[in-house]
């Protein structure tokens, strides 16, 4: 039996995708020309499927930090945080997002992943009960499976279902965390975080939010879907990503929780592996700042939301439950996905795919992520685009367009 | 060998009685939750291997032992899900955490 035997299913399905044109997870971006544009096999084509949210992968401020500290300090750290690798502006940078939480202490990570992966898998233990939705991000999953406590599972965003196994657990002796996301990846709907305060405070949970997709675009101060609902005080743990609204690649985690510097001694993905580069701590720190210092950028992405999701809803579209960065079209197979993504890419226009088994209940998903920096005329012409896409490959069987048109 | 279980109309989620559920009426729930991903119209029984013998996914699975949790009252681990195998596992993990309760 060969090593990737068990894998033949898999491949076997990606083979026949790529004899049949391009496929979603080999895309290649021959060059990124701006956030909102991309070379891809030769083509310029409208990007609006990078979480780029704010637009601030090519804000001058964040380059220029970035250039500067690439110069001052090379181009790696060639080390971890634990040895060698926790540089002075490490430090500052965990110090300014524990100041614009208004928490006490944060970690930084190398990825949003693993701060998932590492926070969570480190907090419980043997004994302990890890509570997730049911439409954890991967890195939650993992983190699942990293950890030695007992792991729950609830039904998504749905408060009865978590406070029933919250109550069966009532009488264990052993710390409940309950893990929830800001907005969730997949369809880009929100959780109903208030009630999940009251239920984890009613049965002594811990809670945890992952705000990756929220923070940036939620909340006066962009905090995220906590901020939004005015329950940040009661959140025990917030963990972030840099990847998205600041544009680079990190993670980091903010908590109030006494004795919170055990973990930097105890959490894995924390201690075993390279440090951020210079160059990325000093953008993400020029990044915040421009956060921080311009609400308008926040306006901007959610005038962008209302023009693509009232827009592809007037259009026909199923989409996802409400108005998010993350705007889901629901199409009716992975088949029709593939080809309405492959036609919006030969139209100029890249968004991603999400299908089963990634999707709640098998759904099959083009998941665009708007941008700040996305103009209206590109915005429009994605509407236009994936109308028309879908009207040739009959994916809108009643449009509402054709019954207005009608009446 | 346990004799095939009678099929349940998969539309009609049968009322539980928590005072006098028995083995039977657990396992009757369980094969009902399994309806839609039979193999054809192969019978399940006690000795079905759920992700083997049915075409059913990993999620899938996870998602029916979540409805399972919430009729018969409760908590079945993943980590305890990821030990059982056949129907009659699943049967007797879930009538060993009703007599916990």
């Amino acid at each position: 039996m060969g090593l990737l035997d068990r894998h033949a299913g898999l491949l076997e399905v990606y083979r026949a995708n790529r004899t049949a044109g391009q496929v979603p997870v080999r895309i290649t971006m021959d060059k990124m020309l701006s956030p909102t544009e991309a070379v891809i096999d030769g083509r310029r084509v409208v990007t609006v499927g990078t979480h780029n949210y704010l637009g601030l992968s090519f804000a001058p401020e964040c380059v220029e930090a970035a250039v500067a500290a690439v110069r001052a300090e090379g181009t790696g750290t060639c080390g971890s945080r634990i040895a060698n690798g926790s540089f002075s502006e490490h430090e500052a940078l965990e110090r300014e997002i524990a100041d614009y939480y208004g928490m006490n202490e944060c970690m930084v990570f190398s990825t949003g992943y693993q701060a998932n992966l590492g926070i969570i898998s480190t907090l419980v233990g043997e004994g302990d009960y890890l509570v997730i939705d049911a439409d954890s991000h991967a890195s939650i999953y993992d983190a699942s499976k990293q950890t030695q406590a007992t792991i729950i599972r609830f039904k998504h965003n749905d408060p009865a279902s978590l406070e029933a196994r919250l109550r069966r657990l009532a009488k264990e002796p052993g710390n409940k965390l309950v893990v929830v996301e800001g907005i969730y990846s997949m369809l880009g709907d929100t959780a109903p975080l208030r009630e999940f305060v009251d239920i984890c405070k009613r049965y002594g949970a811990y809670i945890l939010v992952d705000e990756a997709h929220s923070m940036g675009a939620l909340g006066e101060h962009a905090r995220g879907l906590a901020e939004a609902m005015g329950v940040l005080d009661d959140i025990d743990i917030v963990v972030g990503t840099f990847s998205k609204a600041l544009g680079a690649v990190g993670g980091y985690c903010v908590s109030n929780l006494p004795d919170f510097e055990a973990l930097r001694l105890t959490c894995r993905p924390y201690m075993f592996t390279a440090s951020l580069p210079p160059s990325t701590i000093a953008s993400v720190r020029a990044a915040l700042k421009l956060i921080v210092t311009r609400p308008q950028l926040r306006e901007r992405l959610w005038d962008n939301v209302r023009i693509l999701y009232s827009g592809l809803a007037a259009a026909g579209f199923r989409l996802g439950p409400e108005p998010s960065p993350v705007v889901a079209v629901r199409l009716r197979s992975p088949e029709a996905t593939i080809h309405a993504w492959r036609a919006l890419l030969n139209a100029g226009y890249y968004v991603n795919v999400g299908l089963p088994p990634a999707t709640p209940n098998g759904e099959s998903l083009l998941r665009c992520a708007v941008s700040a920096a996305h103009s209206r005329s590109q915005l429009e012409g994605l509407i236009d685009a994936l109308s028309d896409v879908a009207h040739r490959l009959g994916l809108i069987e009643h449009s509402r367009l054709q019954i207005a048109a009608a009446e | 060998m346990p004799a095939a279980l009678r099929i349940v109309d998969a539309a009609a989620p049968v009322a539980i009685d928590h005072d006098t559920l028995t083995r039977a009426d657990v396992q009757a729930e369980i094969c009902r939750q399994l309806l839609p991903f039979r193999n054809g119209q192969a019978q399940i029984t006690g000795s079905t291997v759920i992700s083997k013998d049915l075409q059913i996914d990993s999620l899938a699975i996870m998602d029916m032992v979540m409805e399972l949790e919430d009729r018969f009252d409760v908590t079945v681990p993943l980590n305890r899900v990821a030990e059982i195998h056949t129907v009659d596992e699943l049967t007797d993990a879930i009538v060993a955490l009703r007599k916990d309760r």
